[in-house]
């Protein structure tokens, strides 16, 4: 048997390679905001564990390194990255000197690259493996319960972030259903308004070209802007309007961050909605009509139908773009995990930014894939049932 | 009359823009209203027009890297060499797409540090994405039988790259820069929360002292300079798809 060199595993072997023997893989400070000091695997981890991940990363970088058979990759690449995530957990305990609560670890360069390049080696398994949607939804929800079981296990507890957590553990639930409520919200409002303005758009041609140009504009706008923007307006509806700040419709707060969110995503709605009704095709349209049907029957029956995973696709789109602009919303006091990201930029605490970027980041990156295997699966089962 | 029209608003729309970032304060009276408590009404902690002309130059250095990032890995995933990195790259650009602006920027801090740095990596990243995708598009839905033709007339690879695909898929490409820049225009706001000095650093100012003229100003520069290079880059793009449609017949 001969051993060919795989293209991305030479990828791999020198990221792994760098990452794994010269950048740091944790780094410690004395308290939170003092620069840190760097820390090799060797010197983060007590001796035969050290010792063991530096095997476990250097067999994982050879399988990578060479051919071998895909489901080997696979099991490279998911025994890797549960070593790291295991052992960061490990170097924390180990780094943090016993009864020493100032101290503290978050994981550094090399740790994060080492993640890098082993995901990067789990994506082309999984992206060449051709999953179906829902095995891709599966595979998801296994490392959403790998990650939870960690969390619970109290493993990773002495890194600096579960410690910024600690600290902040009921503002941080409170500021993530915030961030959730604005993102989801938002879109649900967005959809009940851009459906029938896109079909109506679709309808009447004269409207189509005048409320698209107008959605492109107010894209154009930054989200600060926009959200700064749309704080006088609401603060003078709340006073001037009855009722509506019993509403909670305020001049700062949630108010602004959702309309503002709201109107961002009007366009991919009802975009997508024109794009969808004009691409079903003629012969459908022409046979609904021949069949007698009414308008209605038409739009529910035939055209909306056969035009569902593009409209998902516009959905899909503000969706991830709303849970990432949501972060911004904390700017003007409408709260999300934002918060935790510009606290910590104000007081150069990392691992605060990192509380408030990697859930955001994880909230986008399921969403994009669930809504991806919903479109492919609606998209599929249209095909079977117009072939 | 219908021709001139779109053509005499856009011109209306550069001469304001350029009245306002170079003399302001002639627009004061029109702002005054919407301060409270006789604060300014112009922003009045550096001149707009440097902070508009920044905010275009780490747009553009941003743009130009990713723009050249893009479309040499496009190239190579699309060659027989790369083909094997095709279907990463394409899962790679879906991932990096749900990873928001504010994160990349907020997660570059700690690397690079404060300033512009943070602010050209996360637009540099950001612009990527719709770049790389176009320029896929457009070197895998070249007309086969030109390719073809290229290769039959004796091309070498080289030469069918640059003298046949490349400019080929041009009006595509371009379609992604126009899309990657009008994102980065609005994205660079952002980088005002890293103390990067562009114009959002006009809206954060107006946010913080609640002066809504701040915001307001802030806002339509950048707007109003999306709306024309996103108005000029098209008119670059259908100029492009002209010239390719005949040299194609």
């Amino acid at each position: 048997m001969t051993l060919r060199f795989d293209k991305l595993g030479v990828v791999i072997a020198v990221i792994t390679a760098y990452a794994a023997f010269l950048a740091p893989f944790a780094t410690f400070r004395a308290n939170r905001i003092v620069p840190g000091q760097a820390r090799s695997i060797i010197d983060a981890l007590p001796a035969t564990t050290g010792a063991l991940l530096l095997a476990v990363i250097v067999a994982a970088a050879l399988i990578a390194l060479f051919r071998t058979p895909l489901l080997l990759r696979l099991a490279a690449s998911v025994v890797a990255l549960a070593a790291l995530a295991l052992l960061i957990g490990v170097a924390g305990t180990f780094l943090t000197p016993a009864g020493n609560t100032f101290a503290r670890v978050s994981p550094a360069s090399g740790f994060w690259i080492l993640i890098f390049a082993f995901t990067l080696l789990l994506a082309d398994v999984l992206t060449r493996l051709n999953l179906s949607p829902w095995a891709r939804v599966g595979v998801l929800a296994a490392a959403a319960v790998a990650i939870g079981l960690l969390l619970m296990s109290g493993s990773w507890n002495d890194l600096s972030i579960l410690k910024e957590y600690a600290n902040r553990a009921d503002s941080f639930w409170a500021e993530g259903s915030k961030h959730v409520t604005l993102a989801l919200g938002s879109l649900f409002a967005a959809v009940v308004v851009g459906l029938p303005l896109g079909i109506l758009c679709h309808r009447v041609e004269a409207l189509r070209a005048g409320v698209l140009n107008v959605l492109n504009i107010i894209q154009t706008i930054p989200s600060i802007a926009l959200f700064g923007l749309l704080i006088a307006p609401l603060g003078w509806v709340a006073i001037h309007v009855p009722g509506a700040a019993a509403l909670g419709i305020r001049g700062i707060g949630t108010a602004p961050a959702f309309v503002a969110l709201f109107l961002y995503s009007l366009l991919p709605v009802v975009a997508n909605t024109v794009v969808g009704l004009a691409g079903v095709p003629r012969a459908a349209n022409d046979a609904a009509r021949g069949m007698g049907m009414t308008d209605r029957q038409r739009l529910f029956g035939v055209e909306f139908p056969l035009a569902f995973p593009v409209i998902l696709t516009g959905i899909r789109i503000v969706l991830v773009q709303n849970i990432g602009l949501a972060t911004i919303a904390a700017l003007i006091g409408g709260g999300g995990f934002g918060v935790f990201v510009f606290q910590g930029v104000g007081q150069t605490a990392m691992d605060l930014v990192l509380l408030g970027a990697l859930p955001t980041v994880a909230l986008a990156f399921a969403a994009a894939i669930i809504l991806d295997a919903v479109i492919e699966l609606t998209a599929t089962r249209r095909r079977v049932e117009t072939s | 009359m219908k021709a001139w029209l779109p053509l005499l608003l856009r011109l209306a729309l550069v001469v304001l823009l350029l009245a306002f970032i170079t003399s302001p304060g002639w627009f004061e009276p029109l702002l005054k209203p919407l301060t409270e408590n006789n604060a300014p009404a112009i922003y009045n902690q550096g001149s707009l027009l440097t902070l508009t002309l920044l905010h275009l130059r780490t747009v553009l250095i941003a743009t130009v890297a990713a723009t050249i990032v893009a479309v040499a890995l496009a190239i190579l995933v699309t060659r027989p060499a790369g083909a094997e990195f095709l279907p990463l790259s394409r899962s790679l650009v879906n991932i990096g797409q749900t990873f928001p602006p504010v994160a990349v920027l907020a997660l570059a801090v700690p690397a690079v540090g404060f300033g512009e740095k943070p602010t050209l990596i996360a637009l540099f990243l950001y612009g990527l994405l719709p770049i790389f995708e176009n320029a896929l598009t457009g070197l895998t839905t070249l007309p086969a039988n030109v390719v073809e033709a290229a290769r039959g007339a004796g091309m070498t690879g080289w030469q069918r790259l640059t003298k046949v695909e490349l400019p080929l898929s041009a009006p595509i490409i371009l379609g992604g820069i126009r899309l990657s820049v009008v994102i980065s225009l609005a994205t660079a706001t952002i980088g005002s929360t890293v103390a990067a000095r562009t114009l959002g650093e006009v809206i954060i100012a107006g946010l913080l002292s609640n002066n809504l003229a701040f915001i307001l100003q802030g806002g339509l520069i950048v707007a109003a300079l999306a709306v024309l290079i996103y108005d000029g880059l098209s008119a670059v793009e259908r100029y492009a798809a002209r010239r390719m449609g005949r040299e194609a017949e």
